[in-house]
């Protein structure tokens, strides 16, 4: 609601994009402690396995594994939760996290860019492709924050931050229905902060552009397959975000407003961020309680920018996987299923009236 | 003579405007924000709560807006009885659920829209109207669901549908759960299109965020009234992304027609005749 109340009136030149601009994540030691005790768990555990087929194993052996799994499992959910909500949202505005052209050409072979929306523009904050993935030709769509060479905050300002205007958006679902046309999937990366808030953008048809794209990806006849890399930021993020499957990274978040922007209106103060992305609930494992996410993607050790090759790895044994499902649909399941997804979401109850 | 009629047959009791309020406290006479021109009560309810010197239209309420349009101002609400569950557990300043008992005893509505049913120029048709005094007449689950299934029973009895918005966007007390009320109503409305069914989207003071960027653009028809902030993002963010004061007029329902977002803007008063010729044409 509100982004009609005012805010305070800022004096540092660089104030309005600065909220935007990531900052680093600083681990601290207790973490990287977890850390290596998580990760001498799993050695243990790979040395008692000696790649041997875990049904083979002795009664005793096996319940050795299954013990310190378990014991994995609580490292985990430890290190997990010393990330509060918005260190996560900072991890996940990582300057080096992994962008929608990192998992191109990691990820998929021969990626060809397709540029333009044909009627005004090409807009540098999405870019559109095709590819092929195992071996099949696919599109993809995603958010693109900064160039690829250097992410200095020069080569960001290129990319608008990530930030989308109208003819961004307008360009995927053009690239979309080209999809749809010769029956290719789409594969979706969503990292950014939001819809840019411009005056030409506005002049332009952001929200037209937002909501064509929502109406249109609900029945686009071929499969969706949509993961948030980074920051969901509202209906800049969603407006790539209807789809079969939807996956988030571990340390990746989706919100309905930014934290700093939550904190403006309902606290009447930016810096109230930390209370705004614990209460609208934000992380990863939030959005799969809410039913937002299908499943989350595990990231490698210390996160997505720690290291894009293993990230990429993961994220396309997930991918595959995805795929392979939505495949076994007939068009009618595959849309009746996307409408029910969607349908779905939500929390109200019934009253009785007197 | 008022210019709706007072009787209809919707079950919760009927809600007083801002406008109406101010009048009430302040007697007989009300001025008009714009021109400072001071109103009779009864001459602004007869125009419509438009000020007859400078054209400025007043906000009034949804079931105002309800009577305005429906024939003798007579329809059946339906789907009254879906409330917030709160499932964030949200607290700001206050507890969500506090805000929520709180609009829904003084407002006397359980969330921010009504959905109504009625007829419009003799043709059936469906009316969801935003109230804006509910927490912003923002989005949440119970805003999605209703125009959800509203759309759902518009398909299933072959009629048109209607929504009135007025809103500052998605709910952030409901969270990502908010934002994800724009897919699956964008997706309802797929189905009503594929069915080949009427929807006119009227926007009023104020339509932004993710209302605008999901339903209220997305209609065969997308009209406003004079002078409706309508926008995806609010002015100050965007002054304070830009640093730039932003032109007079800008979003503004004119500057929206100007740049070929509205189909037309259309003065309270001719609200109904532009509907019922609409219809028309769309039901044959
Ligand atoms: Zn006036």
């Amino acid at each position: 609601m509100s982004f009609l109340e005012s805010t305070k009136p800022l004096s540092d030149p660089l104030a309005g994009v600065k909220q935007y601009m990531p900052v680093e994540l600083i681990n601290d030691a207790e973490t990287t402690r977890l850390e290596k005790e998580l990760e001498k768990l799993e050695q243990q555990i790979n040395e008692l396995l000696k790649g041997r087929p875990e049904q083979s194993l002795s009664a005793e052996l096996e319940a050795e594994v299954r013990n310190l799994r378990a014991k994995v499992e609580g490292l985990q959910q430890q290190i997990h939760s010393r990330l509060s909500p918005m260190e996560r949202v900072r991890n996940a505005r990582h300057f080096d996290r992994p962008y929608t052209l990192d998992f191109a050409h990691l990820l998929f072979d021969n990626f060809q860019e397709i540029h333009g929306d044909r009627r005004y523009s090409d807009d540098p904050a999405i870019v559109c492709g095709m590819a092929n993935f195992l071996g099949e030709p696919v599109i993809i769509i995603g958010h693109q924050k900064a160039n690829l060479k250097s992410r200095k905050t020069e080569d960001r300002k290129e990319r608008n931050f990530g930030m989308p205007k109208p003819e961004g958006y307008r360009k995927a679902l053009r690239v979309m229905k080209m999809a749809e046309k010769f029956n290719r999937p789409i594969f979706c990366f969503i990292d950014t902060p939001g819809a840019y808030p411009g005056i030409e953008a506005e002049e332009r048809g952001q929200a037209e552009a937002i909501a064509r794209n929502l109406i249109e990806m609900s029945r686009i006849k071929v499969p969706i397959i949509i993961t948030v890399t980074g920051e969901g930021g509202s209906g800049g993020a969603l407006a790539i975000g209807v789809g079969d499957v939807v996956y988030i990274l571990e340390n990746a978040v989706y919100s309905v407003i930014s934290p700093e922007g939550c904190a403006a209106i309902l606290w009447k103060d930016a810096a109230k961020s930390d209370k705004a992305a614990q209460s609208m609930r934000v992380t990863a494992q939030d959005l799969k309680a809410l039913g937002i996410v299908d499943e989350i993607i595990p990231e490698p050790k210390g996160g997505a920018h720690k290291d894009h090759k293993a990230m990429a790895q993961i994220l396309g044994e997930y991918l595959a996987q995805a795929l392979s499902t939505v495949r076994c649909l007939s068009t009618d399941e595959l849309l009746e299923q996307r409408y029910e997804k969607f349908r779905r979401m939500g929390a109200f109850e019934e009253r009785l009236l007197s | 003579m008022a210019w709706f009629k007072r009787e209809k047959t919707g079950t919760l009791p009927s809600l007083p405007s801002e406008e109406e309020r101010k009048v009430k406290t302040e007697g007989l006479f009300s001025k008009c924000p714009e021109c400072s021109h001071t109103l009779f009560k009864a001459k602004l309810e007869e125009n419509f709560y438009v000020c007859p010197k400078c054209n400025y239209h007043f906000r009034i309420d949804a079931q105002q807006r309800l009577r305005l349009i429906f024939d003798n101002g007579e329809y059946t609400e339906f789907d009254q009885n879906i409330a917030s569950t709160d499932p964030l557990n949200f607290v700001d300043t206050k507890p969500y659920k506090e805000r929520l008992a709180k609009t829904q005893e003084s407002i006397g509505v359980l969330d921010a829209l009504i959905s109504a049913k009625g007829k419009i120029g003799g043709h059936n048709v469906i009316v969801c109207a935003m109230v804006y005094e509910f927490i912003g007449g923002s989005m949440g689950s119970v805003v999605g669901e209703k125009i959800t299934r509203a759309i759902e029973l518009a398909i299933k009895e072959h009629i048109g549908l209607v929504i009135v918005s007025a809103s500052g966007g998605a709910r952030m007390m409901e969270g990502a759960l908010s934002l994800m009320q724009m897919a699956k109503i964008s997706a309802a409305l797929a189905n009503l299109d594929q069915a080949g069914l009427p929807y006119i989207s009227i926007m009023t003071d104020p339509t932004t965020g993710g209302v605008t960027a999901s339903f209220a653009m997305l209609g065969d028809l997308n009209i406003a009234e004079p002078g409706a902030l309508i926008g995806f993002a609010g002015p100050r963010v965007i002054e304070q992304t830009i640093r730039q004061k932003l032109p007079a007029g800008f979003q503004r329902s004119e500057f929206l027609l100007k740049h070929g977002m509205l189909d037309a803007v259309i003065d309270r008063k001719n609200l109904r005749s532009y509907l019922c010729q609409s219809l028309d044409f769309m039901i044959s």
